[in-house]
C-alpha cells in the first residue's frame, strides 16, 4: 500500500448534498484507477457557506465552488488526471465577476485568522489520526509531562483568554477558582448548547474539529484537578453528537482518555449529555440543573459554580470555542496569543456572519477588527442596491449597532459600550429594508418563548414588552407606549434572576437608543419607513417618476398592478399584499412607501393612484417630526 | 491500536501519520509529471507511481503534481523538479528505473542529473 497520496480532495461540508458528491468522486476516482494515489477527504464546515459544497484540491490549492455530482467526471479528468483547472467551476467575485482559482487567493479567507477553526475544512473530523498528524494532542503531552497544574493555569491567565460563550470571563481565573475550591470530586464541563437562532459556530467546531475541544478539556481537567467531564450538546445537532462520540471513543482507544493518560498518572473521561434545546439551558446554572436530570432552570448565584456547581461540587464550565483555543495557547505560548487582538480582548473570535451580505458564512477574525472590515472585506458588503443599516451582534439578547458606528472594533468592551455584546458570535447584517421595531419584536418573541418562567420580571416583563412592540408594528400603539416600553425594559434588566432576563431588553434598548425616531413614526404616524410592518404600509406609484416600463407589473405576485406602456402605472390597494416586490424591482424610485392610512380603498376604484398630500416622505427626515 | 503510553509514543505515531497528509502541508519541493495523453501513453503513470513509492519509502518531503501536455511530446514522460528557488529542471524520457537515481542525486544530493535533463528554467526574481 502506498501511504503517500499525491493529491487530497477536500470536500466540505456534510450539510446539503455533499454525501452524494463524495460518493460520486470516490466512484469516479476508483473507475479511473486513481484510488491509490488520490484520496477524497470529507471535512467539516469550511465556512464559505454561500458557495457550498466546496472542493479544495491539495497540494495545488485549486478551489471549486458549488460543485454538483454531475461535475465530477470533468473535474477528475481535468484536474486530477491532467492537472488543469476547470474554469467553469471557479468561484467568481460578485464585483467584477473575477474568477478566483486558488484557496489562498480568496478574499473571504485572506482577512481571516483561523486559530480555532484552523482544522475545519482541512482534516477529516472523524479521524483521530489526521488530528494527530497536524499536531493534535501534542499540547496535552507537553502539559502532562512538563508542566504543573499551576503552571498551566498561569499560562492561560497570561494569555488573556476570555470566555467565548457570552460573558467573557477570564478562563484562567475560572480554572484557578475551581482548582482552589475544596472537594475531591470536580467537574469540567463544555458548553455546546448554542441556542442562538441562526448561529452555528459551535456546531461547526464540534462537527469539524471535535478533538480540539476534547484536548482542551483534558488540559483543563489536569489544571483544575478533575477526573470527569461532560459535554452538553443540544439534540438538534445530531452530527455534532456523532462526531464527538466517535472522537471520544477514538481518544479512549489511544489512551488519551481514561486511566493514566500518556503514562502521567492523570485520569479523565468524558460523557456527552444531550440537551432538549431550550435556550436557557445554555446558561450555566440551568445547564448544570439539566445535567443533573432536572428541569433546566437557573438559580441565584450567591455561590459560584466553581465552588458548588454540578451535583454541588466544584465545576468549571467553558464554552467549546474557549476550550478549543487552549491547545494552541499551550503549543505556541501565552505571549503569542496575547499578541493577537486588543488590549483587553485577546486572540480571535468566530462569528456567523449572516443577513444582508454577499458572502454569509462562518468566519474567524482577530479581536479588534472593525465591524466595517468584517461586513465589507470578508462579507463582500451588502447586496446590489442595498445599504447596510445596522449590524446586530450577540445573539437574540444582543443589540443593534447602527451603520454610522461600524468603525468600532470588535472586542468585549467596545460592543458592550455600544449597547450590544460579544455573546457567542452571532452577527446579523441588516439593510435599509429592515424595520428596527420589527427586529426588536422578532427577538423579544424568541425570548418570550424561551423564558423559563421561574422569575416574574422576566416571565411577565418580556411578555408585556412584546405586547407593546406588537401594537407598534400593527398600528394599535398609543401615545406613551414608548416610555412604558423603556421603563419595563429597565425593570426586566435589573430585576431578573439570570442572564436571559437581564439581557433580554438589549435589542429593545439598543434600537431605541439609535433609532428612536423610527419608534416614534410607528406610534404617531402609523408609518414604517422600511415597509416591513405590513399592517402599516401601502405602496403607491409616483406619477412623475414612473416611465411605464412594466417591470413592476411582471413581478407583482397578485397581478395587482396595471397600466399602459409608457404611461404611469397604478397599484390596486385592494389586492396588494405589501410584499414590496415592485418597490425592490423599480430602478426609477417611482414606487413609494406611505402609511396605510394615507391611501383610500374607496373612491378611485381602490387603486390608491396618486400621492396623498399628508405623507411623511422618507427622503425628508424632518417631515415626520415637524408635523408632531 | 494499542494505547499510547508516553509523549514519545505519541510523537512517533505522529511522525508516521504526518506522511499521510503530506498533500495538505507545505513542502519545498514539487515534482510535476506530464499527464497529457502523450505522457500517459509513454508510461507517465508508472513513473509517477515510482516517485510516490520512493518518496514514501524514504520519507521525503515533496509534492507530486500532474500537468497536461506541454508540447514536447517526443520527450515524454516529462518530469519537472522545482526545489525552493532553484532553477526548475526538466527531465525527459523518464522511466521508473531512473527514479531512484533522480531522487538520490537531485532531491537529496542537490545535484542535477545532467545527462537526463532536457531543460532548465530560472525563476524570475
Ligand atoms: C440565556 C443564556 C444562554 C446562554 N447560552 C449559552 C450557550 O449556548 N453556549 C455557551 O457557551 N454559553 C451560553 N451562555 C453563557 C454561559 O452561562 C456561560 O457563561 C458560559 O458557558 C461560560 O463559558 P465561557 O466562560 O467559556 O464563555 C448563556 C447564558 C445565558 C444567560
Amino acid at each position: 500500500m502506498a501511504d503517500l497520496h499525491r493529491a487530497d480532495v477536500l470536500v466540505s461540508c456534510r450539510h446539503g448534498r455533499t454525501p452524494e458528491l463524495v460518493t460520486a468522486l470516490r466512484d469516479e476516482i476508483e473507475r479511473r484507477g486513481l484510488a491509490e494515489e488520490i484520496r477524497v477527504v470529507e471535512t467539516g464546515c469550511s465556512g464559505f457557506c454561500s458557495v457550498g459544497p466546496v472542493i479544495t484540491v491539495r497540494p495545488e490549492g485549486h478551489f471549486y465552488a458549488s460543485v454538483q455530482p454531475a461535475d465530477v467526471p470533468e473535474l477528475v479528468e481535468e484536474t486530477l488526471v491532467k492537472g488543469r483547472f476547470v474554469q467553469r467551476l471557479a468561484y467568481k467575485e460578485a464585483a467584477g465577476r473575477k474568477a478566483i482559482t486558488r484557496y489562498e487567493d480568496l478574499p473571504f479567507y485572506a482577512k481571516q485568522m483561523r486559530i480555532v477553526l484552523r482544522n475545519c475544512g482541512m482534516i477529516d473530523p472523524r479521524s483521530i489520526d489526521e488530528y494527530i498528524a497536524v499536531g493534535g494532542y501534542e499540547a496535552l503531552g507537553k502539559v502532562l509531562t512538563s508542566m504543573t497544574p499551576d503552571e498551566v493555569i498561569a499560562e492561560i491567565k497570561k494569555s488573556g483568554l476570555r470566555g467565548r460563550g457570552g460573558a467573557g470571563f477570564h478562563a484562567g481565573r475560572k480554572w484557578e477558582a475551581t482548582r482552589r475550591a475544596k472537594g475531591d470530586i470536580k467537574y469540567v464541563i463544555a458548553n455546546g448548547d448554542e441556542g442562538d437562532p441562526g448561529a452555528f459556530m459551535d456546531r461547526a467546531l464540534m462537527e469539524g474539529d471535535p478533538h480540539a475541544i476534547i484536548e482542551g478539556m483534558i488540559i483543563a481537567s489536569y489544571a483544575v484537578g478533575s477526573h470527569q467531564g461532560y459535554i452538553y450538546v443540544r439534540d438538534e445537532y445530531p452530527l455534532a453528537v456523532e462526531n464527538l462520540t466517535l472522537a471520544i471513543q477514538a481518544a479512549r482507544e489511544y489512551g488519551l482518555l481514561g486511566e493514566d493518560i500518556l503514562g502521567s498518572g492523570h485520569s479523565f473521561d468524558i460523557r456527552i449529555v444531550r440537551g432538549a434545546g431550550a435556550f436557557v439551558c445554555g446558561e450555566s446554572s440551568a445547564l448544570m440543573q439539566s445535567l443533573e436530570g432536572k428541569v433546566g432552570e437557573p438559580r441565584a448565584k450567591h455561590v459560584h459554580a466553581t465552588d458548588r456547581g454540578l451535583f454541588d461540587r466544584p465545576s468549571c464550565l467553558n464554552n467549546v470555542e474557549t476550550l478549543a483555543n487552549v491547545p494552541q495557547i499551550i503549543l505556541n505560548g501565552a505571549d503569542w496569543f496575547a499578541s493577537i487582538g486588543t488590549e483587553r480582548s485577546k486572540g480571535t473570535k468566530a462569528f456567523c456572519l449572516v443577513g444582508k451580505v454577499r458572502n454569509p458564512g462562518l468566519i474567524e477574525v482577530p479581536m479588534g477588527m472593525t465591524l466595517k472590515q468584517i461586513v465589507n472585506d470578508i462579507g463582500g458588503g451588502p447586496p446590489k442596491f442595498r445599504k447596510v443599516k445596522a449590524v446586530q451582534t450577540g445573539g437574540p439578547s444582543g443589540g443593534c449597532i447602527p451603520a454610522s458606528m461600524l468603525d468600532i472594533p470588535v472586542d468585549y468592551e467596545s460592543l458592550t459600550e455600544a449597547g450590544s455584546m460579544m455573546g457567542s458570535g452571532g452577527m446579523i447584517v441588516l439593510d435599509d429594508r429592515t424595520c428596527m421595531v420589527d427586529i426588536s419584536r422578532y427577538f423579544l418573541e424568541f425570548l418570550k418563548e424561551e423564558s423559563c418562567g421561574k422569575c416574574a420580571p422576566c416571565r411577565e416583563g418580556i411578555k408585556r414588552m412584546l405586547e407593546i412592540l406588537v401594537a407598534m408594528t400593527n398600528g394599535t400603539a398609543k401615545a406613551g407606549d414608548l416610555e412604558r416600553l423603556e421603563t419595563l425594559a429597565k425593570t426586566v434588566q435589573t430585576a431578573s434572576l439570570c442572564g436571559l432576563g437581564k439581557s433580554a431588553p438589549n435589542p429593545v434598548l439598543s434600537t431605541i437608543r439609535y433609532f428612536r425616531e423610527e419608534y416614534e413614526q410607528h406610534i404617531k404616524d402609523g408609518y414604517c419607513a422600511s415597509g416591513a410592518c405590513r399592517e402599516l404600509t401601502a405602496y403607491v406609484i409616483v406619477d412623475e417618476k414612473c416611465k411605464g416600463c412594466g417591470l413592476c407589473i411582471k413581478v407583482c405576485p397578485q397581478e395587482g398592478i396595471s397600466g399602459e406602456q409608457k404611461q404611469p402605472h397604478y397599484i390596486d390597494q385592494a389586492v396588494c399584499i405589501k410584499c414590496g416586490a415592485c418597490y425592490d424591482v423599480c430602478r426609477l424610485d417611482a414606487i413609494k412607501i406611505v402609511p396605510k392610512a394615507a391611501v383610500s380603498l374607496g373612491g378611485n376604484g381602490g387603486n390608491g393612484h396618486g400621492t396623498p398630500a399628508a405623507t411623511p416622505a422618507k427622503d425628508k427626515p424632518g417631515a415626520a417630526k415637524g408635523k408632531a | 491500536m494499542p494505547k499510547l503510553k508516553s509523549l514519545d509514543e505519541l510523537r512517533e505515531l505522529r511522525s508516521r501519520l504526518k506522511h499521510e497528509i503530506k498533500a495538505r502541508t507545505e513542502t519545498a519541493t514539487t515534482i510535476t509529471v506530464g499527464m497529457g495523453t502523450c505522457g500517459i501513453a509513454a508510461g507517465a503513470r508508472e513513473v509517477m507511481q515510482a516517485f510516490l513509492d520512493e518518496l514514501s519509502a524514504r520519507q521525503i518531503d515533496a509534492h507530486v503534481v500532474t500537468t497536461g501536455c506541454i508540447g514536447m511530446c517526443s520527450k515524454e514522460p516529462l518530469v519537472d523538479i522545482q526545489q525552493g528557488n532553484e532553477p526548475r529542471i526538466t527531465y525527459g524520457n523518464v522511466s521508473p528505473a531512473m527514479v531512484p537515481r533522480i531522487i538520490e542525486e537531485h532531491l537529496i544530493g542537490g545535484k542535477v542529473v545532467q545527462e537526463w535533463a532536457v531543460g532548465r528554467l530560472v525563476k524570475e526574481a
